[in-house]
């Protein structure tokens, strides 16, 4: 009796093993297969196109070797685009780091209504950049716009500069308009950040009279490093895909005095059809990215904190 | 001068200083709100009028009987279903891998680093597919590719929220004879109610906002409203109206639910990294 008792439990045993065993592999499988989708198949594909010579008007599917990727190395176009994002970037970036810094020190401490404050600085982060773009050329708008208005009445005359058209205040626009949007985004991190600091620290270098900035760089600093490390990846990765705000602001002119690496692969591929050049172009911006993702991600380690 | 006035005045000065930053960040959001209920007069008035001489619908009226208003629909179908797919297929993959380590750090990190690749180099060949697939203009392609590409942040944000669950109530469910499904129905979902629901709502406002793939894969039918309200940018015409009005009907429904999410906001923006 108890020997056929133990058989028949047996195999239902085991499969339930079986079961168990499968059942992890079961659950990550549909979301696998949907990033493969989206995240394999486009290199796959980026990669054949790449070597192939498809215009608008030349549908050939012939390979044509590295014809492609030397062209990349004698666009003047591609490499300005590249160090237009890079400009954006490097100024942006800081910007909105040190205003976010000093608003996350000023609301740090107690202060009247001090969740509403912080509830409505929050409100640009959650706006499409799309629609912060076109805000923002509302805002820009030499005649009537709100901006060249108040900066009359500063200067005691009548004020009609050209934001988004003019050479020289293109970059200042756009960069303010990035600059709103995402200094928020900074300050709550780090404000977050800054709240988790050891307060026993900060007493114990006070009554070592250490002055402001010295407790900043040595203590404070330190302390805030690895939430600021990932604002910056977060942020840096945002602004090396810069488009949305361009596409409302500028569409990357003056000429192509404003057109960032996004930009410039949407134009080739979707406006000129340079179907297989435009491959090469997104497989080097993947190439470019993914090295600096890899190292910046060894140096913050995300999975970690 | 005493320390306790000296506190007052550091206070007034610092509540002042809030007051000035929270008005130029909001200023921007304000002007839009405005011109949304001016009348053309008012909007190409100059100097500009800060304040329309009276709140008219006008604006948004048009946007509904010329049926652009539908794009807010779309939108809506295109992120909340999404949204809602990405949830189910990325909690339960979090759930293996927080719980049975699957695939180890290798894996987790594969998927976060999915999250980094910049659209543009994906949405091209995405189109081409589409076109081969005739996938271009429906709310199937849309939906697919907004579900893959916010899947990697569900998975990353929930499966740390999932750590955060204790294991032990997990085991004693299994204890009691729950299957493994019935765990993750009874046990993790219920427990990780809150951090669903934070990571749901920012799956839902990314795939709202999102511009460029819309931008290249919707034409008339499923266009989104961050593409109408560039249907309205042209030269020297922009429709200003319908720019601010389509803008406003896009960003309240934002405002309102991101005022429901403030306690998950830090978690939620900064992919998971600092609790907040």
């Amino acid at each position: 009796m108890a020997e056929s008792l133990s058989t028949a439990v047996m195999p239902l045993h085991s499969q339930r093993r079986f079961g168990e065993r499968n059942f992890k592999y079961l659950l990550v499988v549909p979301s696998i297969f949907v990033l493969l989708l989206i995240g394999i198949f486009p290199l796959i594909y980026l990669l054949v196109v790449s070597f192939q010579g498809i215009t608008m008007s030349e549908v050939d599917t012939g390979f044509i070797g590295w014809r492609n990727y030397a062209q990349l190395f004698h666009d003047q176009r591609l490499w300005e685009s590249l160090l237009h994002t890079v400009i954006f970037t490097a100024i942006a970036l800081p910007l909105e780091l040190v205003l976010g810094l000093a608003l996350a020190q000023l609301f740090l401490d107690r202060l009247p209504g001090r969740q509403i404050f912080i509830a409505l600085l929050v409100l640009p982060v959650v706006v499409s950049p799309i629609v912060s773009g076109a805000t923002w050329s509302l805002m820009f708008d030499n005649r009537f716009g709100p901006l060249n208005q108040i900066i009359g009445w500063i200067a005691g005359h009548e004020v009609t500069l050209l934001w988004t058209i003019n050479p020289d205040l293109v970059y200042p626009a756009i960069i303010a308009a990035e600059v709103w949007q995402w200094t928020p985004f900074m300050f709550l991190l780090l404000l977050a950040a800054l709240a988790n600091v050891d307060k026993s620290q900060l007493e114990a270098a006070a009554i070592d009279g250490a002055g402001y900035w010295r407790t900043f760089f040595r203590i404070v600093l330190p302390a805030i490093w690895p939430v600021m490390a990932i604002a910056i990846l977060i942020r840096g990765l945002d602004l090396f895909r810069l488009f949305d705000v361009l596409w409302a602001l500028t569409k990357g002119g003056p000429g192509t005095r404003t057109e960032t690496i996004s930009l410039f692969t949407y134009v080739k591929g979707f406006q000129q059809f340079e179907t297989s050049y435009t491959a090469a172009v997104a497989l080097l911006i993947i190439v470019l990215l993914s090295a600096v993702v890899f190292m910046a991600l060894k140096r913050v380690q995300l999975s970690r904190s | 001068m005493n320390l306790h006035t000296r506190h007052r005045i550091r206070l007034i000065v610092r509540l002042i200083a809030a007051t000035a930053v929270t008005i130029v960040f909001l200023f921007p959001i304000y002007w839009l709100f405005m011109i949304s209920f001016k009348t053309a007069e008012e909007i190409y008035s100059y100097p500009p009028k800060w304040f329309p001489s009276h709140f008219g619908f006008g604006n948004y009226a048009v946007l509904f009987t010329d049926g652009d208003a539908i794009t807010v629909w779309n939108s809506f179908v295109v992120a909340g279903v999404s949204t809602v797919i990405a949830m189910f297929l990325g909690t339960i993959c979090a759930y293996s891998l927080a719980r049975f380590k699957t695939g180890g750090d290798n894996l987790a990190n594969w998927i976060i680093s999915q999250r980094m690749v910049p659209p543009i180099a994906v949405v091209f060949p995405i189109f081409l597919l589409y076109v081969y697939l005739g996938w271009v203009d429906t709310f199937t392609g849309v939906i697919l590719l907004y579900t893959a590409f916010n899947l990697p942040y569900v998975i990353w944000m929930m499966r740390g929220y999932i750590l955060d669950i204790p294991r032990a109530l997990e085991e004693s469910a299994l204890v009691d004879g729950c299957t493994r499904w019935q765990v993750i129905w009874k046990v993790v979902f219920p427990m990780a109610r809150a951090g669903l629901f934070a990571t749901a709502i920012f799956t839902f406002v990314f795939a709202w906002n999102e511009f460029l793939f819309a931008l290249v894969l919707t034409r008339t039918e499923v266009a989104t409203y961050t593409v109408q309200v560039t249907h309205y940018f042209g030269g020297q015409s922009n429709f200003w109206a319908k720019i601010s009005a389509m803008s406003v009907l896009g960003t309240l429904p934002i405002f309102i639910a991101v005022a429901f999410m403030q306690r998950y906001m830090v978690r939620g923006i900064s992919l998971g990294a600092v609790k907040g």
